[in-house]
């Protein structure tokens, strides 16, 4: 599935001869090969989560983060390379910083989304530097429109808003998940909401971890709703317990079920 | 939009003598010979739906009335507008910032900038530069967050946002007036008239208002500009 580069992959400032550019895709490799992020934009709120595979049986768990708070009403989730994820959340912040201090009000979702895509794209432009090989979700709610968004960069320096977005090893299942969700109905009341969306995450990021033989891996999960008084906080640990739970259960219940459908078939 | 504050130090001289200023006005003093200033009266008033704001029209020179009709109430935005008082070339200068920022913005964000950001703005360019400028600015209008809003922002760069602003060296004759006579819930054309009799009241007794009232009211769907000639004053001259 991948070309070689043969000869035109060697900097990030030579396209190919069909039009690419390969040390971006390279880029992109990386967090593919990385732990699965995902976002997802509620009726009420937008919920972040990022699934760190516990390499090494003496890390203690919650210490590395993955969710970082950009501001009071915006907040970062990063994979792929963990140290150029803290390059463009500290960009963030100054973004951020800078915005208010200038213009006196917290920067709209739009606006932070262009700024650091156009960050993250300065990147892949010149010869002596490298793509970042990371992705970016962000969530972000406007005080003054009271509109909540959910924004995700890729190293290629794109940046769109989502419903909801996946990132990482397990984006392609979890993209196929996220779009049973009832996240987009033309009616806006039958839309999940930030509640029910925790469940479903951390329902998905379970699912892909299904066959068991997978290394342990910890959930980190925050969100940006009402509830939180539209400020980007963690979700509460016993919350994300109950949700992982019931995650659990839900997917062994499925399971059953599909067993007993098998079942019947072959009578 | 980095002006490096350079703090200089203070090179005014106390008077020795108090004579010593030649009987010029406290606000010459401090311009440059022959530099206009709009020693003023500025007035804006929030009612429900939008702002209004008023300003006399004299621009003097020392005793020389350099405009007798010029306009001091300028628009920053579709829907912001801004009363300047102080020096005539500074505030100029700082308008026409604001205005460039403002436009930029709102295409950066694609929605209309609302009045505290302008009022912002022109703080932080007041406060940031103000060792070299001589501001006092009333920055007022509608917009969809807090509806009409008014900001005062006076020498030195603070920025209060207000039930009411008045300002300029006309201002402080009329201060006994306008809290007397403002009422909170106001509408639009008792905000109108209360602007037009406190700058004549000012007018009148100040030598550095005068000429006519310019207003403009600012509303959601518009922007109306009146003018009432000298001849046409509630009080005075």
């Amino acid at each position: 599935m991948a070309s070689s580069g043969s000869g035109y992959d060697l900097s990030s400032s030579t396209f190919s001869p069909d039009g690419r550019i390969f040390q971006v895709e390279y880029a992109s490799k990386a967090v593919e090969n990385a732990g699965t992020a995902l976002g997802l934009k509620c009726s009420n709120g937008v919920v972040l989560c990022v699934e760190k595979p516990l390499l090494n049986k003496m890390l203690l768990t919650n210490s590395s983060r993955r969710i970082h708070s950009i501001d009071k009403h915006s907040g970062v989730a990063i994979t792929g390379f963990v140290s150029d994820g803290r390059q463009i959340v500290n960009r963030a912040r100054e973004e951020c910083s800078n915005y208010e201090e200038t213009y006196g009000t917290k920067i709209p979702t739009k606006v932070l989304g262009d700024r650091l895509a156009s960050y993250v794209h300065y990147f892949t432009l010149h010869g002596s530097l490298r793509p970042f090989g990371t992705a970016a979700l962000i969530a972000s709610y406007d005080p003054e429109t009271k509109d909540h968004a959910l924004q995700m960069i890729e190293p290629s320096g794109v940046s769109y808003q989502y419903y909801a977005c996946a990132a990482g090893k397990g984006r392609q299942p979890a993209r196929t998940e996220l779009e049973k969700l009832n996240i987009n109905k033309p009616d806006k009341a039958e839309n999940i909401n930030v509640r029910e969306g925790v469940k479903q995450l951390a329902r998905i990021i379970h699912l892909l971890h299904e066959d068991g033989k997978d290394k342990p891996f910890e959930l980190e999960m925050s969100w940006l709703c009402e509830e939180s008084g539209w400020e980007h906080k963690g979700v509460p640990r016993d919350f994300i317990k109950e949700a992982v739970d019931w995650a659990k259960k839900d997917i062994l219940e499925t399971e059953e079920y599909e067993s007993d459908e098998d079942e019947e078939m072959e009578d | 939009m980095s002006y490096m504050n350079q703090s200089q130090p203070n090179t005014h001289q106390p008077y020795a003598n108090a004579y010593q200023h030649d009987g010029k006005s406290a606000e010459t003093r401090n311009l440059k010979p022959g530099e206009l200033s709009t020693g003023t009266t500025i007035m804006a008033i929030p009612f429900e739906n939008g702002v209004v704001l008023g300003a006399d029209s004299r621009v003097s020179t020392g005793t020389y009335v350099a405009n007798r009709v010029s306009d001091k109430v300028a628009q920053l935005h579709d829907r912001i507008w801004c009363c300047r008082s102080g020096s005539a070339a500074d505030t100029q200068a700082l308008t026409d910032y604001v205005r460039h920022y403002l436009s930029q913005l709102a295409i950066e964000t694609g929605r209309a900038p609302t009045v505290k950001t302008a009022a912002h703005l022109m703080r932080r360019l007041c406060y940031e530069n103000k060792d070299n400028l001589m501001a006092g600015v009333i920055v007022g209008g509608w917009d969809p967050v807090e509806k009409g809003s008014v900001y005062n922002i006076p020498l030195g760069g603070t920025c209060i946002k207000m039930p009411f602003a008045i300002g300029g060296s006309g201002s402080t004759y009329i201060y006994g007036l306008v809290d007397s006579l403002y009422k909170e819930g106001m509408g639009e054309e008792e905000a109108k008239q209360l602007v037009k009799k406190s700058i004549s009241h000012a007018m009148a007794r100040d030598g550095s208002s005068g000429g006519v009232i310019r207003t403009v009211v600012v509303k959601e769907d518009g922007n109306t500009r009146e003018y009432i000639p000298g001849n046409e004053l509630p009080f005075g001259p």
